[in-house]
């Protein structure tokens, strides 16, 4: 197992009555990638904030690199990367100045900063100011700063808002560069579709409580989503393709198309009968449950749960 | 340490980014010099010495500007931040609540400092150039009334922070800065001076009109720049500084300690503050 950067025990965070966490643990590895993924409002913020001290947890504890993010010492800081919601930096300051200031506050020799800046594309803006910057620009700075100083521990809080295709690429590249590096890089993110692939694991939480936590193969398995299977019959007489429809149960689409909702232990007989020798069909398309589906699952497990 | 001097460094830059060095120095030296002019006119060669009237001119200009311009730089400076998102990617930084507020109140006091040195400097240089009389005596008080202006510029400074701190909104902040603006600079003393009217010196004794002026910064200044020497009798300020019989060091004192509660009742504040 590999060591632990981040520690989440029981912690609740409320302010007033409002609860914005409540009872969350989860913890985090060195080399992993992890997505927490939650509605706006869901706790997402509050719980990154809760990781890099900024608020103290109501009750429970919080470990970052072995230290309490709160205590008010710096050693795990020095080590940690932040990429806020929404950045903003100071607009009169060049790109350049900015990033000097940030490596300064953290100790990092200044001639790695044009090396970053060019990372990040944008080596020909760097010394424009940051008020002439458009919005992926800004993102991008605020990518560059979160990676001074070779982090282990990156909390990134929805990166990729405002990144077009060709930038949202480069960035997972950097962030796989990192994960290869060792170091434990959490993305936040409201829609789990476009972590696919990207992120080892899946943290999702609702209204301040964790509601999953697992690889996506681990929440698929747990999840019991059903597999769509779509078939296009052949145009044989439609007597016998009603026929052999009603039996298996297979509902209509339109005229030429049949589908059903296959649970896991049923899936593979539908496609026995759906490939046999004897059934009326010409195409056959298996459609997984996309991880908008899984995550609706989930946010409406606990939704009818209470 | 090195922190607080990045931040300082990073606010004194910003100050000259976005002119406000530039605007700061350039309004205290124009006015400065408009007095000094202006001042030195009745005058004339002989009577007064003209480095006194202008301290007596300059050290009312301060009394209105200094705090006005300090508070204008600090009432922002973390609810501004705060609002804006600047200050939670600094605060995520291996950097103390209190080092930023240290470092930014060092850059803001570098930024009045420099303003006030060359704008009042000029004056004094003009003077000089023109042919006045510039008397040893004069030119200690002339340092001492800059040094002392730059001190008043800290206390509203530290005060603008302590507002700064504790209110949600910078509306808010800009409005309680006006307020405190207007309570020091003006409403006190209006009615220190109905009060004194009224009482007749029935229950008011010298001590507690010291107390009373040691209370607002601004009268402690006033004091120490108009109460004393020559200039105190071209003030007019002569015969309440008798009465007040407050040595320079009790007003130098006030205003350090009056710089110096507010700005540890922000850190305070800013430290406790959920961001």
């Amino acid at each position: 197992m590999r060591a632990e950067t981040v520690l989440v025990a029981g912690v609740t965070k409320s302010y007033g009555r409002v609860c914005a966490i409540s009872d969350v643990s989860c913890e985090l590895r060195e080399g992993e990638t992890i997505a927490l993924v939650g509605h706006n409002g869901a706790g997402k913020t509050t719980l990154i904030k809760l990781m890099l001290g900024l608020i103290r947890p109501t009750s429970g504890t919080v470990k970052v690199l072995d230290e309490d993010p709160a205590s008010g010492r710096f050693e795990a800081r020095q080590r940690l990367g932040y990429l806020p919601e929404n950045v903003s930096f100071n607009l009169a300051l060049t790109g350049r100045e900015t990033l000097a200031f940030y490596a300064r506050l953290k100790r990092v020799p200044l001639a790695s900063i044009a090396t970053l800046l060019v990372r990040v594309g944008l080596g020909e803006a760097a010394d424009r100011r940051v008020g002439t910057y458009s919005k992926g620009m800004r993102q991008r700075l605020g990518l560059a700063q979160a990676l001074l100083g070779r982090p282990r521990v990156l909390l990134l809080d929805e990166p990729t808002t405002g990144l077009d295709p060709a930038l949202r690429r480069s960035f997972y590249d950097i962030v796989a560069e990192l994960r290869s590096d060792g170091a434990t890089v959490l993305l936040s993110s409201h829609a789990l579709t476009e972590l696919e692939g990207k992120a080892d694991r899946v943290v999702i939480i609702d209204r301040g409580a964790k509601i999953a936590d697992g690889t996506l193969e681990e929440l698929r398995r747990i999840a019991q989503l059903p597999t769509r299977i779509r078939l296009r019959v052949t145009e044989d007489a439609a007597d016998r393709v009603n026929e052999w429809a009603r039996t298996s149960g297979w509902r209509r689409v339109d005229g030429h198309l049949l589908e059903i909702d296959a649970g896991p232990d049923e899936k593979i007989r539908l496609l026995r009968s759906a490939a046999s020798a004897d059934a009326p069909v010409a195409d056959l398309d298996v459609i997984p449950p996309t991880l908008d589906e899984l995550y609706a699952h989930f946010l409406g497990a606990r939704e009818g749960g209470g | 340490m090195n922190n607080i001097l990045i931040i300082a460094r990073k606010e004194v830059q910003e100050g000259l980014r976005n002119r406000w060095v530039f605007a700061t120095t350039l309004l205290l030296a124009a006015l400065a010099l408009t007095l000094t002019f202006l001042g030195s006119a009745p005058t004339g060669n002989v009577g007064a010495n003209a480095l006194d009237v202008v301290i007596v001119s300059l050290s009312s200009l301060t009394i209105f500007l200094v705090p006005l311009i300090a508070l204008l730089i600090s009432h922002d400076a973390i609810v501004g931040e705060v609002e804006r998102g600047t200050m939670l990617l600094l605060l995520s930084y291996p950097v103390g609540r209190w080092q930023v507020l240290a470092g930014k109140f060092l850059g803001h006091l570098g930024i009045l400092a420099f303003a006030t040195l060359l704008g009042y400097g000029a004056a004094a240089a003009a003077l000089a150039t023109m042919g006045g009389i510039v008397e040893g005596g004069s030119l200690v008080a002339f340092a001492k009334m800059i040094l002392s202006s730059i001190l008043l510029g800290a206390v509203f400074i530290a005060i603008g922070y302590f507002v700064s701190a504790l209110v949600r909104e910078r509306g808010t902040a800009a409005g309680v800065a006006i307020g405190v603006w207007l309570l020091f600079v003006l409403i006190y003393d209006m009615a220190l001076l109905g009060l004194l009217v009224v009482d007749q010196g029935q229950l008011i004794g010298g001590s507690v009109l010291n107390a009373l002026l040691l209370a607002n910064p601004t009268d402690a200044y006033r004091l120490l720049n108009l109460g004393s020497g020559d200039v105190s009798a071209l003030s007019g300020m002569g015969g309440v500084a008798e009465n007040a019989a407050l040595s320079p060091g009790v007003l130098v004192s006030a205003l350090a300690i009056w710089a110096l509660m507010p700005l540890a009742a922000a850190a305070l504040v800013f430290a406790r503050r959920e961001l």
